[in-house]
């Protein structure tokens, strides 16, 4: 009954389009290996040491995998404000701006109810977070819907005022002037926050994120919800034919990428810091876009790219320690390898025979 | 004995006056940079990769140099550099060039601070200020009226572009190349070629913006030096659609009201301080509210532009 469409919709593992994705990664992450490597030989580092470390500090040892799984699970959530929308053909960027709000909101909604018991408390604090984020990405798909203004540009200003509306709440508004280190609000209650998983030092906001991503592959894949979306991603013109309802989808998907986010800020705020403060805004939302333009939109994909992300800047440390390597070698590498992924896009569908080429 | 305390509300305009034009600088350059990339069709999101790696490249080669000048033209040519990259990538076909500009902003960054960090220490030679406040005794107007002469550079250069884009050959090649690609292709244009050229000019620009942060305002190097002017510019070419004279006004606007909050900070108003920096997002959002409509293409857009259809 399912027209296979599009291409990458097919079954993963033996279609040849799924085997042309993944040696397209593989080259793309391969080329721009080669290109880290020759620019560590060029300031003078032994490449091949550097990577063993690199793989060491992601996942050699079970203290590096624990930081490599706890720098990934936010991303597994900011990566999908971006894959969601990608789905129906926009390219939304506000995860930055989304994180923050969902921190915010999740730390007014944690001090409001301090009297609630913990568990219920704590769920309601984590759905006011995705709640706030949801709002905040959502109002850029009604701003695209209703007066087509570009979602693009839309979020990419909203993350800016997101982060002044930050700034300016936990500096005066909502400060907890008891905290004399650091600007932050005032803190929700001890037993709102969400511990790790027992036996690991990783919280629980990665089991969240794992979920939000396998549930959401089902959604896509299996419901008249996602097939609509992807008709409405493939040809906007076939999806004003078919009668299918463009504008409650652009408000849907727009809010569901920003809820996701939303959740990946409440859940630094209970599972981390415990306030919202500028701690929110240290990138997770630009490396979710990364992450999946890397997975090439595929929640699935996206646990594996996090993962390899997340081990990336986890080694960070490790190989400033031993080889006097700025952090920020990490974020060069992460750079390379979105490049070269974007630049390999240009060979798919001429990598392979096609069995019914055209 | 006259400070800027004895000046009261004056003091505050002043301040107002002086950080629009010393802030608006980098802004005008990377603004006007991104106008004539978008005019050739392309969008270069990477810009705040290109601003910081031009940061950094200006500084250190001031530093080993000792001639801020030199710093300035290592800047360009790296932010050249960046955008050749850009262009080089997006010339392949069915690449998207906003994606290509994200990753090309994270990757500047990275290089920015990896090659930067053995040069967050050091001062540098900084670029010298033309002393326009002389006629007055007053110290405070005296700092106010020192531009840099980078702020000049970047008004003649506003007028140049606002003149050539409409009465020169290539002004018009680069606006057909924006406009249609299909037409371009059918006179015999290069377009890759055009969109190249106009990237890396772009680049050289956003460099240059980026030289004027690291060595004359706020003058030095570190990882929080740019506060995302780079992406800032971007929108601020939306809000001047894609007008080089109107990227001036907006780029004054831009620094005017980022220097309020400083400004009334220092009368002791403290309050709001960081909304304002959020005012020219609220208004390039809230003029993009205004002039978008659902049914065509932002007026002054190039037709071929990815973020305008």
């Amino acid at each position: 009954m399912r027209e296979p469409y599009p291409a990458s919709q097919q079954d993963p593992g033996f279609s040849i389009e799924a085997l042309e994705s993944l040696l397209l990664a593989l080259l793309a992450i391969t080329a721009a290996a080669l290109l880290f490597g020759a620019f560590l030989a060029l300031q003078g580092h032994d490449a091949l040491a550097v990577y063993r470390t690199l793989y060491l500090g992601a996942f050699g040892t079970r203290f590096s995998l624990e930081s490599t799984l706890t720098q990934a699970a936010p991303l597994l959530l900011t990566a999908l404000c971006t894959l969601i929308p990608a789905r129906i053909g926009l390219l939304v960027i506000g995860a930055e701006g989304a994180v923050v709000m969902g921190g915010l909101g999740a730390a007014l909604a944690g001090v409001a109810l301090s009297d609630a018991p913990g568990a219920i408390g704590t769920v309601l604090t984590i759905a006011t977070g995705a709640l706030a984020g949801g709002l905040w990405i959502g109002a850029a798909g009604a701003l695209k819907h209703f007066r087509g203004v570009n979602e693009t540009i839309s979020t990419l200003l909203l993350n800016y005022i997101a982060i002044a509306l930050l700034n300016h709440l936990v500096s005066g508004p909502i400060r907890d002037f008891s905290q004399t280190l650091k600007a932050q609000s005032w803190s929700i209650p001890k037993s709102f926050m969400i511990g790790n998983i027992p036996g690991y030092s990783v919280h629980w906001g990665l089991l969240i994120g794992l979920v939000v991503c396998a549930v959401l592959h089902l959604v896509l894949r299996h419901t008249t919800l996602g097939f609509a979306m992807d008709i409405l991603g493939g040809n906007r013109r076939a999806a004003q034919m078919t009668g299918l309802p463009i504008g409650r989808l652009v408000l849907f998907a727009c809010f569901l990428g920003g809820a996701a986010a939303g959740l990946a800020g409440a859940i630094e705020v209970v599972a981390v810091h415990g306030a919202a403060s500028e701690s929110l805004v240290v990138g997770l939302g630009y490396a979710g876009i990364l992450v999946a333009f890397l997975a090439r939109q595929n929640p699935l994909a996206v646990v594996v790219v996090a993962l390899v992300l997340g081990g990336i800047s986890a080694s960070g440390g490790l190989l400033q320690r031993r080889f006097d390597i700025p952090h920020a070698a990490t974020t060069v590498l992460q750079g390379l390898i979105f490049l070269s992924v974007l630049a390999s896009g240009t060979f798919r569908g001429r990598l392979l025979p096609r069995r019914n080429a055209p | 004995m006259t400070g800027t305390f004895d000046l009261g509300w004056w003091g505050v305009l002043l301040a107002v006056v002086a950080g629009a034009i010393r802030v608006s600088t980098p802004y005008l350059l990377v603004s006007l940079g991104e106008t004539l990339t978008e005019k050739s069709g392309r969008v270069n999101l990477g810009l705040e990769g290109t601003l910081v790696f031009g940061a950094m490249s200006a500084f250190a080669t001031c530093y080993l140099t000792g001639s801020p000048w030199l710093g300035m033209l290592a800047a360009g040519v790296a932010g050249s550099a960046l955008g050749l990259l850009h262009a080089a990538i997006c010339n392949l076909p069915r690449v998207n060039d906003v994606a290509v500009g994200i990753a090309l902003f994270i990757f500047g960054i990275g290089l920015a601070f990896f090659l930067g960090k053995p040069f967050i220490e050091p001062r540098a030679p900084m670029l010298p200020g033309l002393p326009l406040g002389n006629w007055s005794s007053n110290p405070a107007v005296r700092s106010a009226f020192e531009v840099s002469p980078m702020f000049f550079f970047g008004i003649v250069l506003a007028i140049v572009l606002e003149w050539s884009l409409k009465h020169t050959r290539w002004g018009l090649i680069l606006r057909i190349a924006g406009e249609s690609a299909d037409a371009a292709r059918a006179i015999g244009l290069r377009i890759n070629r055009i969109r190249t050229l106009a990237t890396m000019a772009g680049g050289f620009l956003s460099g240059l913006g980026g030289g004027f942060l690291s060595l004359y305002y706020p003058g030095n190097w570190n990882e929080g030096l740019s506060s995302g002017q780079g992406l800032m510019a971007i929108a601020l070419v939306i809000f001047a659609r894609w007008s080089p004279m109107r990227c001036f006004y907006a780029s004054l606007l831009f620094g005017g009201t980022a220097a309020i909050g400083p400004a009334v900070q220092t009368i002791g108003i403290t309050e709001g301080y960081y909304l304002f920096y959020a005012a020219p997002y609220v208004l390039t959002l809230g003029l993009l509210i205004y002039s978008s409509s659902p049914t065509r293409t932002l007026a002054g857009a190039p037709a071929e532009l990815s973020i305008s259809r």
